[in-house]
């Protein structure tokens, strides 16, 4: 075991160029899908929490529910989706960080809407007043809203993150863990532990948990200095 | 200090406004009780009265944030259209919202909500900002102001936007009487440029410093409505002169 860790630690140092190039590939697909899910789900969980209409209480209980979707279950929607005989098949976008993508944006997007909805609200109930007396309309309350909760809602991008970048699952089923081509820290984790490859597997294992707590490190100090200036 | 827009009054007025029969209930409860009223184009109106008597609910009617159970609201004037009746009123609230922004950005804010061009914009905030002597503090985060530095900003927000009727909801009850004066001082120069004031307040002094004409609420009932010096000497009704003597009315 101490030998794994040397060797995982020195693969590291050395930036091991598969090593480097599995990283590389979980950042770009979990960062893609990140910014997607963020571009949709926050103006939408706003849109929630500002507009009364019917059926509103079992959309939220829904979105609540689908933060605890299971990642494979996601990557099967997508891998059934996707798949030749699938209504998408015809793309060809199935075992490629494309698919990856997809699968993810869907794990994240529930959870983007579920807590920037709650967030989005408590504001709302704070400034509505004041925001009807300016004259502002629900529309244009939402990108102020979004505006003003930036400090809480970074942490809500960072929690999509999170979930993205630690899960095995759905990117496994859609991506398929093509060597050089889907393989990402996860499923790399996956297999070579299945292998007995201990020295990657931790290697990667310890690079994910860094990257983890680095965002999170960052996004709390900048968060919390902002917070303390801005009130 | 001239006004850029200084309108024909007759044609551009939202005042009068008309209460006929407005009644608020709440889950059982009537919390205001079909009430008359009819607010001129010009003074100073204080709505008086006890903790719950209703006078932040028919401020909040007046401008049109909530809407009566029964009755009707009406802007009578010859310029009350549908947008104008929304731009030409402004509200000062109890404790101001602030945007997580700069403070000369929150007066901005509230010119681009009205559609203000950028230009005219800057120029406006500006002039708000200098006219309640906010110069030093424009540029700090506006939510890290003290409480009535807040609510001179809020003045200055409404100032901008150049109110035909401003509501004030008991402006200076969380403020030291430094502050509570500038908000008074705030109140006069409104006043001075021919803006409708219309404030609630518990603090008998203020009444008689502030204001033309007191309407008496008690209960979700409108007691009386009189000129302010009628209404402190020659109560006429028994609730008014327990308020004033400063017993309990209930």
């Amino acid at each position: 075991m101490d030998n794994a860790f040397q060797t995982a630690l020195r693969l590291i140092l050395e930036m091991d160029p598969e090593l480097l190039g599995i990283v590389t590939l979980s950042l770009r697909v979990s960062l893609t899908a990140v910014v997607v899910a963020s571009i949709i789900a926050l103006p939408v969980g706003a849109a929630i929490a500002l507009w009364q209409f019917p059926g509103r209480g079992v959309v939220v209980t829904i979105l609540n529910a689908l933060m605890g979707l299971p990642p494979v279950v996601a990557g099967l929607m997508v891998y059934m989706t996707l798949s030749r005989a699938g209504p998408l098949g015809e793309l060809g976008l199935l075992f490629t960080p494309t698919a990856m993508v997809i699968a993810q944006v869907i794990l994240i997007l529930p959870i983007v809407a579920a807590l920037s909805r709650q967030i989005v609200e408590e504001l709302w109930g704070e400034y509505r007043e004041q925001l009807q007396s300016l004259g502002v309309s629900r529309l244009r309350a939402i990108p102020t809203l979004l505006w003003d909760a930036r400090f809480s809602l970074v942490t809500v991008v960072l929690a999509g993150f999170g979930r993205a970048s630690a899960e095995v699952g759905a990117v496994l089923i859609v991506g398929g863990n093509i060597q050089g081509f889907t393989r990402v820290m996860t499923t790399a984790i996956a297999l070579e532990t299945n292998k007995g490859n201990l020295p990657l597997a931790l290697g990667l294992g310890i690079i994910l948990l860094l990257l983890v707590a680095t965002v999170n490190g960052v996004a709390y100090v900048v968060g919390e200095a902002a917070r303390r200036r801005l009130g | 200090m001239n006004r850029m827009e200084t309108p024909d009054i007759d044609t551009t007025s939202l005042l009068p406004l008309e209460l006929a029969g407005v009644s608020f209930r709440h889950r059982g409860q009537t919390l205001l009780e079909r009430l008359d009223l009819r607010l001129e184009r010009n003074g100073k109106t204080l709505l008086m009265g006890p903790n719950g008597a209703g006078k932040s609910l028919l401020m909040r009617i007046c401008h049109g944030l909530l809407r009566p159970s029964t009755g009707t609201v009406r802007w009578t004037g010859k310029g009350a259209s549908g947008d104008a009746i929304r731009r030409r009123q402004a509200m000062v609230f109890q404790r101001p919202v602030m945007l997580r922004r700069s403070a000369l950005a929150n007066v901005r804010y509230a010119l681009a909500v009205q559609g203000v061009p950028r230009g005219e914009r800057r120029s406006r905030a500006d002039e708000a900002i200098e006219r309640f002597g906010l110069e030093s503090i424009a540029h700090r985060p506006a939510r890290v102001l003290s409480g009535g530095e807040q609510q001179r900003l809020a003045l200055a927000r409404a100032w901008a936007l150049r109110p035909e009727i401003l509501f004030m909801d008991e402006p200076t009850s969380a403020l030291d009487p430094a502050a509570m004066n500038a908000v008074e001082e705030a109140v006069q120069t409104f006043h001075a440029q021919g803006t409708r004031i219309v404030m609630s307040s518990h603090d008998l002094g203020q009444a008689r410093r502030l204001a033309d004409e007191v309407i008496f609420l008690v209960n979700g009932r409108l007691m009386e409505r009189a000129p302010v010096t009628a209404f402190f000497e020659q109560p006429r009704s028994r609730e008014a002169a327990a308020f004033i003597r400063g017993d309990l009315v209930w």
